[in-house]
């Protein structure tokens, strides 16, 4: 069969063998956050505030002491002020955010934290801190923050991004603004124009696995810290910013992550652990309960939404003007800015305004969250698309294809696009059988569109080749989600050798080069460019210790199914097991590092089909079908490649129906479980049919683009136009539980 | 504090510990026992991710108190594969990917063996609401779902 882009001859990248790390996940061997024990081992307890907006006015932990099996604890008072170090910003968030200084500005924020020899003495002690508060009003909603007179989180915040700048503090933490064209112009030659409102709740990563740190300090300022994290040399850096001590000093093991999405690539439980191992001269463990996982981390911005856009009646997009206000929780930082760059990037438009404000309130402050921003704005766009669709009588995938971004298009954002699949995408959906499958009563369909940049960042990798000619393949990048086996399968690749015959690990902070976080879907793409750039001057080296060895030269010497041949097979070839049994003779062990700022990510486009049936007496929303189609790049591990995109469907569809946080009128959580915060179950759901795109990156030395995060974007909208399509009810507000859609449907029968 | 001593049978083997009143069996399994397969995604009985069978019955670990094991015989995934041989469930879900990050396997294959030791050939709806207690969110269930259902096959064939 010719080698094409569709059949590039891969003997391993595109196959679908047993992880690496399975075996040890099957019979509950592998070790994540909260599974290591040391000798003398504390236990940890964080004491939270119950105020949603207080300031401390003391703290007594002189009780708490005192309690049988004490060894330390902890305020805000046993770290650095960063602030008045003068440090970066970002920085005295991180850490008034990791304890609290003066004031609290979220329930749950941590105020102290105990170490006690059993967990139950160490919950004693939590409660015994004596901790007096002046409450302040709160502000918990976009609404509420933005209002005239609103108390304010922060005393200092000018608004960025506004020329002149205000005068006057705000919670408007900054404005961001694209815009190209004219939007009059645009508005007048649409034959349809569409304009609603939106509003989304925050929701949280849901990881099943809660944050989890064992700190071991010694008295000489270094110490050893083990966390399930997306990123160890991350938490290093935020750990010993947070302590004032240098990172060198830090020594971070990734445990196996139990899910993360976003939510693991900062920090919480590490700088308490550490300091209170310092304090206790002890190894302390502290593992935070789920409740505290809801209250004091993730979530992903709550939101409201304005969106206005035309068409013409060939369904030609004309204008686009978008508002957005997303909450960033406690501390500048929410996804605004992401979410004012995909809004409307799909599409080619040629007059829009885009203007976003990142809004501080009294809720935990926000932390990445698969396509951090993307999904809300897309459930606003692409539920207006729908709705063009609907006024101009044109099919949905038809009136996206008019409009998609293409190679070449000016994205909304700025750059123009390099190769992309996202017209692939899209004829995927329209070509599978889903597309026509006949539609029941209280049944309908919906068609949604995501985009999402995909990351590139920083990765290292080391190869060694061992004695008998198999090879360890070292990243620093936390395995979230199968990304061993893509390296194991592009090493396999490169060297020739049968994906068995590598061991991929994932190293501590001393061991490997840096590498970024495991985020922005950047693992297979940044992180495996370095594996192939290791393997390749593996290979190099390879083929000269070869031609040494046969005193040719170098360019006599091929590298083919793992062995060196001679071009004219003037010599018997040389595999790597012979060259690796004599690497001692040839220049010594052979091994490679690759380091790299990613060379080019490619954009990654996803388009969905939902059915859904609605109970018109209850409100109650079903999928009964759902197909995603997603471009890969190239999908080097199909089956987790598969994987990351029904896994982000289904968080889409728990934000679309069920998943909210609920606070009461003093800004505490009323639904801090998995019981009154609800995921989606597997009683819940259909299969999820994938259909893989692959158009090749062509930046990456395989096509890969990075698939973790683009799935969740569809689905919001793809449900709530599918229940459109149902009852013909047009749902504005997430989620849509029952009693929304049953409102919704009695409001247009009366 | 006086501890209350445990005999129980766990994984097989007659195991003795310690422990307090107010402990979950959970906690003296991961702490005590040293069994840390059951993982606590919730405390609550919300997840399932501590899913083990305390005489055949699948049953929450955390909402369990340690010294309700007395005498009881508990299998936790550490037991599932017999003589170094994997369980066909623990085969199959690693031959179909039907993990990500891995943390609520152990509660998923000890729910879905309870499921197959009483009902060999369930449905595809069967199993979705014999696993409804046991929380996934990297996958979405399908490829647990179609492990299951292949475990089922392969376990009836034998």
């Amino acid at each position: 069969m010719a080698i094409t882009e569709e059949n590039p001859g891969y003997k391993w990248v595109g196959t679908r063998p047993i992880r690496p790390d399975g075996l040890e996940k099957v019979t509950g061997k592998a070790r994540f956050g909260a599974d290591l024990a040391l000798p003398g081992m504390l236990h940890g307890k964080v004491v939270r505030s119950p105020h949603a907006h207080a300031e401390i006015v003391s703290i007594d932990t002189s009780a708490a002491e005192a309690m049988p099996g004490v060894k330390a604890v902890i305020t805000g008072a046993d770290f650095p002020d960063l602030a008045a170090n003068g440090a970066h910003a970002g920085d005295i968030d991180v850490a008034t955010n990791t304890i609290a200084r003066d004031k609290v500005l979220y329930e749950g924020h941590v105020v102290a934290a105990v170490a006690a020899i059993t967990r139950e003495q160490a919950e004693a002690a939590a409660k015994a801190v004596e901790i007096t508060y002046e409450v302040l009003p709160h502000v918990l909603t976009v609404d509420e923050a933005m209002a005239d007179g609103a108390p304010l989180l922060h005393d200092g915040m000018i608004t960025k991004g506004v020329d002149p700048a205000p005068e006057d503090p705000s919670n408007i933490a900054s404005k961001i603004l694209h815009e190209r064209g004219d939007l009059d112009q645009g508005f007048g030659e649409a034959d349809s124009v569409v304009e609603r409102e939106f509003t989304t709740k925050p929701v949280h990563q849901g990881y099943i696995e809660p944050h989890a740190a064992v700190a071991d300090a010694n008295s000489d300022g270094r110490a050893n810290l083990w966390c399930s994290s997306q990123g160890h040399f991350q938490m290093r850096a935020y750990t010993a910013t947070v302590l004032g001590v240098s990172p060198g000093n830090i020594k971070v093991t990734a445990a196996e992550i139990g899910g993360g999405f976003g939510g693991k690539t900062v920090i919480y439980l590490e700088p308490l652990a550490v300091r209170l191992s310092q304090r206790a001269g002890r190894p302390v463990k502290l593992v935070m309960d789920r409740d505290e996982v809801f209250r004091a981390t993730g979530p992903t911005s709550g939101t409201r939404i304005k969106v206005k856009m035309g068409a013409t009646k060939d369904g030609k997009m004309t204008a686009a003007e978008v508002w957005m206000a997303y909450e960033a929780g406690a501390y500048a930082g929410s996804p605004v800015g992401a979410a004012g760059m995909t809004a409307i990037a799909c599409y080619d438009i040629p007059n829009f305004v885009v203007e976003g404000y990142d809004v501080v309130c009294n809720k935990p402050r926000v932390a990445a969250y698969r396509a951090p921003g993307a999904p809300m704005a897309a459930f606003a766009v692409e539920s207006v698309v729908d709705e063009l669709a609907r006024n101009l009588e044109i099919d949905p995938i038809d009136i996206r294809l008019a409009n998609a971004a293409v190679e070449g298009t000016q994205a909304s954002y700025g750059p123009k696009f390099p190769r992309i699949g996202f017209v692939e995408t899209l004829e995927a959906i329209k070509d599978h059988p889903n597309y026509s499958e006949e539609l029941g009563p209280n049944q309908g369909r919906g068609v949604s569109a995501g985009f999402w940049f995909n990351a590139g960042m920083m990765s290292s990798a080391t190869v060694h080749i061992n004695e008998n000619g198999t090879a360890t393949v070292v990243t620093g990048s936390p395995d979230i989600g199968g990304s061993r086996q893509s390296m194991a399968l592009m090493a396999a690749e490169e060297l020739g050798i049968p994906y068995e015959s590598i061991k991929p690990v994932v190293a501590d902070t001393e061991t490997v080069g840096f590498n970024d976080v495991t985020g922005g879907s950047r693992v297979t793409l940044a992180t495996g460019a370095a594996v192939v750039d290791a393997c390749r001057l593996v290979v190099e080296d390879l083929r000269s210790r070869a031609a040494k060895t046969w005193d040719v030269e170098l360019d006599q010497v091929e590298w083919v199914e793992g062995q060196a041949q001679h071009i004219d097979g003037a010599q018997p070839p040389l595999s790597l097991g012979d060259l690796a049994k004599k690497s001692g003779r040839t220049g010594g062990p052979i091994s490679a590092n690759a380091s790299l700022n990613s060379r080019g990510v490619g954009a990654g486009f996803s388009t969905q089909l939902c059915d859904v049936e609605v109970d018109p007496e209850t409100g109650v929303t079903r999928v009964i079908r759902y197909l995603t189609a997603q471009d890969a790049g190239r999908a080097i591990s199909p089956d987790y490649v598969e994987g990351q995109m029904q896994g982000g469907v289904v968080q889409g569809i728990g934000w679309a129906l069920n998943e909210e946080y609920i606070h009461d009128t003093d800004g505490v959580m009323e639904n801090p479980s998995f019981l009154d915060y609800r995921i989606p179950v597997a009683s819940d759901l259909p299969m999820i049919d994938c259909s893989i795109v692959e158009v090749p990156n062509p930046a990456h030395p395989y096509g890969v683009r990075g698939v973790g995060e683009v799935g969740i974007v569809p689905p919001m909208a793809a449900v709530g136009n599918a229940i459109n399509d149902a009852v013909d009810v047009r749902m504005t507000e997430l989620p849509m539980s029952p009693i929304k859609v049953l409102e919704a449907i009695t409001d247009q029968s009366d | 504090m006086s501890r209350t001593h445990i005999s129980a049978v766990i994984n097989g083997d007659e195991t003795e510990f310690l422990t307090e009143d107010g402990t979950s069996l959970l906690n003296a399994l991961r702490d005590e026992v040293g069994l840390t397969g059951a993982k606590e995604g919730c405390g609550t009985g919300d997840c399932g991710s501590c899913s083990v069978l305390i005489d055949d019955r699948v049953t929450c670990a955390c909402l369990v108190f340690a010294p309700e094991a007395d005498g009881a015989t508990i299998v936790t995934v550490e037991g599932l594969a017999t003589s170094g041989e994997l369980h066909p469930l623990q085969q199959c879900f690693l031959e179909g990917a039907a993990l990500q990050c891995g943390i609520c396997t152990p509660g998923f294959l000890m729910a879905a063996k309870a499921l197959l030791d009483r009902n060999p050939d369930p449905t595809e709806t069967e199993i979705r609401y014999a696993l409804a207690g046991n929380l996934c969110r990297c996958t979405g269930y399908d490829k647990i779902i179609r492990a299951v259902q292949e475990a089922a096959r392969e376990i009836r064939e034998k």
